[in-house]
């Protein structure tokens, strides 16, 4: 077990592509962590960093207060489980589990029975004269589970993990290495591009884009206050609503201007805007109410589009030139054409600065809590 | 039925002559490659060998006469040791080279391949023969059976590479990478799970190998002086008689012998790994 210090870690590459930047992140002893991000954001080449298959170009990266920033690969007690698994062909699950045994010249015996123990508690004990040729893409992760297993690392690294599994086995796995990082309880760093994976699996996360950290939280803190524009467009299972405004005070105190309507300033930006500050509201579809009768502080527009999401809809509302996303529970649906109001809600809603898409928040505030507010009725 | 209708393109009476007509060429063409082959299992077992493809006189004299001739059984020995001494070295240096060929990033580094591959194949032999000559000269190499198995290793190298480098990249790294990340050395990965996946490429190559070696003539002509040190393919040159005509009796059944051990290797290899050519060249 150990933690996980990154200083100032950098890795570039001969081309001049950065593909991590002075990145500082500290991951706790026993913490299931996601790194997530869009290709190429550098999330794979800092998870090889850690296992060492990657030289870092500068900085410093301890694991379990050891520095190992030049440690070769075998000698940081790191397993990780590689998106094609990375089984060996010509080897059976037997061999292939105790593959890291023989490295550490345990006997035959010995690792033979220990990779059987590690099998069953995975229910591989069938499957131990297979090939991996011959194993379902699940039956497969679980082999590279437990050969990372059986070498009893301090910090578990998973690239991509569940990529390679059809989408039904995919939900089975996530539970499954949920569960089986809790009961581990080792440090496990896993890399994903799956915002609903990272959400899902990770005690915390940081969200990368082009080799920089653009946010470290919990699931449930990037959901609901992305601490800027990048963050909230790339965390939801539908995209953030970003709508810019303008604001403006009255008598009566500051309002955001959406063109010609009026919307009052989201709880959490409160007391932080200024007379004629560029914004973007933003605003999740979850979070944003659909009336189809006309209502104080909404948006007027038509519905364009609605489709089916199985217990509830998405519904796309054309305000004047932009598309404004809701949803709806199921039989709330409107129908295409009609007239619609849109309302943020406005204990959930976002306030980003136009100028670089940075979070206007009050640091202590936090987002409403979890209830949700009954939507309106059609 | 009129003769123009019965000679019409597609009239079946003219469909069945065309094919009469392509079957007697196809059995014309596969005689003319089969012939020298049936003379080859033939002609050992006739007691008056001629040049000519005819069902033998049987007899095993042949082969007596062989085993009388004092250099016919030692170079087949000769042959084993040559041609054996060029697989080995070019399946060692050939699988390391073109492992590190393929996960090491060298700037012209295809371009070296494809130029050591066309002078291979253009240079070696004839063209080169007097600089080979001078080479193994100067390495005091003349005469040594050694340095024949240098020489041929030498000139089947480029293309093993080529060959074995395209099935090292068809390993993925990340097998090597898990490897590592556990804590195996190179020679530890190499040895665990480059080669065991290479395997049916050494196997390929390792024949491939063998089977021009085993047929080189020129290079051990060339090189060796001693006819005790001299494979099977110079020997059966001296198979003549007296009157400087060419001994049928000891060709016939040494040529038989000559070709048996390539022909069982390839059979056992083929049916053991099978051959495996994954593409040829990738871009």
């Amino acid at each position: 077990m150990a933690s996980i210090e990154m200083r100032g870690l950098t890795k570039a590459y001969p081309g001049g592509v950065t593909a991590v930047d002075e990145l500082d992140l500290t991951i706790a002893d026993g913490e299931f962590f996601a790194l997530l991000g869009p290709s190429g954001c550098g999330k794979t080449t800092l998870l090889r960093t850690i296992a060492g298959l990657e030289r870092a170009t500068s900085g410093s990266l301890h694991l379990g207060g050891v520095d190992v920033t030049t440690a070769a690969p075998g000698k940081r007690d790191v397993a990780m489980v590689f998106q094609d698994y990375a089984l060996f062909p010509h080897m059976n699950v037997t061999d292939n589990i105790a593959y890291p045994l023989r490295i550490q010249k345990v006997a035959l015996g010995e690792r033979r029975a220990k990779a059987l123990e590690t099998a069953e508690g995975l229910g591989l004990a069938e499957l131990m004269d297979r090939r991996p040729g011959q194993l379902s893409g699940g039956q497969q992760q679980r082999v590279a589970l437990a050969r990372a297993i059986a070498y009893r690392p301090q910090v578990f690294l998973f690239d991509e993990p569940l990529s390679n599994l059809d989408a039904r086995l995919r939900l089975e796995a996530r539970t499954f290495l949920k569960r089986l990082q809790g009961e581990l309880g080792v440090t496990t760093v896993f890399v994903t591009h799956d915002q609903a994976e990272a959400l899902a699996m990770a005690d915390r996360m940081a969200v990368m884009e082009s080799g920089r950290i653009r946010q470290v939280g919990t699931p449930s803190d990037i959901f609901h206050r992305p601490a800027n524009v990048f963050v909230a467009n790339f965390i939801g299972s539908t995209p953030m609503n970003l709508l810019p405004a303008r604001v403006a005070g009255t008598a009566a105190g500051l309002h955001l201007m959406l063109g010609d309507v009026r919307l009052p300033v989201p709880a959490m930006a409160a007391g932080l805007l200024h007379e004629d500050d560029e914004v973007l509201l933003g605003s999740r579809p979850e979070y944003t109410d659909l009336s189809v009768d006309q209502r104080p502080d909404s948006l007027p527009g038509r519905v364009a589009v609605v489709e089916n999401l199985g217990a509830a809809a998405l519904v796309s509302v054309e305000i004047e030139d932009l598309m404004v996303q809701a949803v709806v529970p199921e039989g709330d649906e409107p129908r295409v054409g009609e007239p619609a109001w849109l309302t943020p809600q406005n204990a959930r809603a976002l306030v980003y600065r136009r100028a670089d898409g940075i979070l206007v928040a009050n640091p202590q505030q936090q987002p409403a809590a979890a209830e949700r507010t009954e939507p309106v009725k059609a | 039925m009129s003769l123009k209708a019965a000679l019409a393109a597609d009239h079946p009476v003219a469909t069945f002559v065309r094919r009469v007509l392509f079957y007697t060429l196809l059995t014309l063409v596969a005689a003319f490659f089969a012939l020298p082959l049936l003379w080859l299992v033939f002609t050992p077992f006739d007691s008056n060998p001629g040049l000519a493809v005819k069902l033998p006189d049987f007899t095993l004299d042949n082969f007596r006469l062989l085993q009388h001739n004092p250099y016919a059984l030692s170079s087949l020995k000769n042959s084993v040791l040559i041609a054996g001494g060029a697989m080995v070295m070019t399946v060692v240096f050939g699988a390391l080279a073109a492992y590190a060929l393929s996960r090491v990033r060298i700037p012209g580094r295809d371009a070296l391949l494809y130029s050591l591959l066309l002078l291979s194949s253009i240079v070696t032999g004839t063209a080169a023969m007097v600089p080979i000559f001078l080479l193994m000269f100067q390495l005091n190499l003349i005469d040594s059976r050694t340095g024949v198995s240098l020489v041929l290793a030498g000139g089947l190298l480029p293309a093993a590479i080529f060959i074995l480098k395209d099935f090292m990249d068809s390993t993925p790294r990340s097998y090597e990478e898990s490897a590592r990340v556990f804590g195996a050395s190179p020679l530890q990965v190499l040895r665990h799970v480059v080669l065991p996946i290479a395997r049916p490429g050494l196997a390929t190559v390792a024949v491939w190998a063998m089977v021009n070696a085993w047929g080189d003539f020129l290079i051990a002509f060339i090189l060796l002086r001693d006819p005790e040190k001299s494979p099977a393919g110079v020997v059966m040159y001296t198979f003549y008689n007296e009157g400087g005509q060419a001994n049928l009796h000891l060709i016939s059944a040494f040529s038989l012998l000559y070709a048996f051990p390539v022909v069982a290797m390839y059979l056992f290899v083929s049916r053991r790994y099978g051959f495996r050519f994954y593409g040829g060249i990738k871009s």
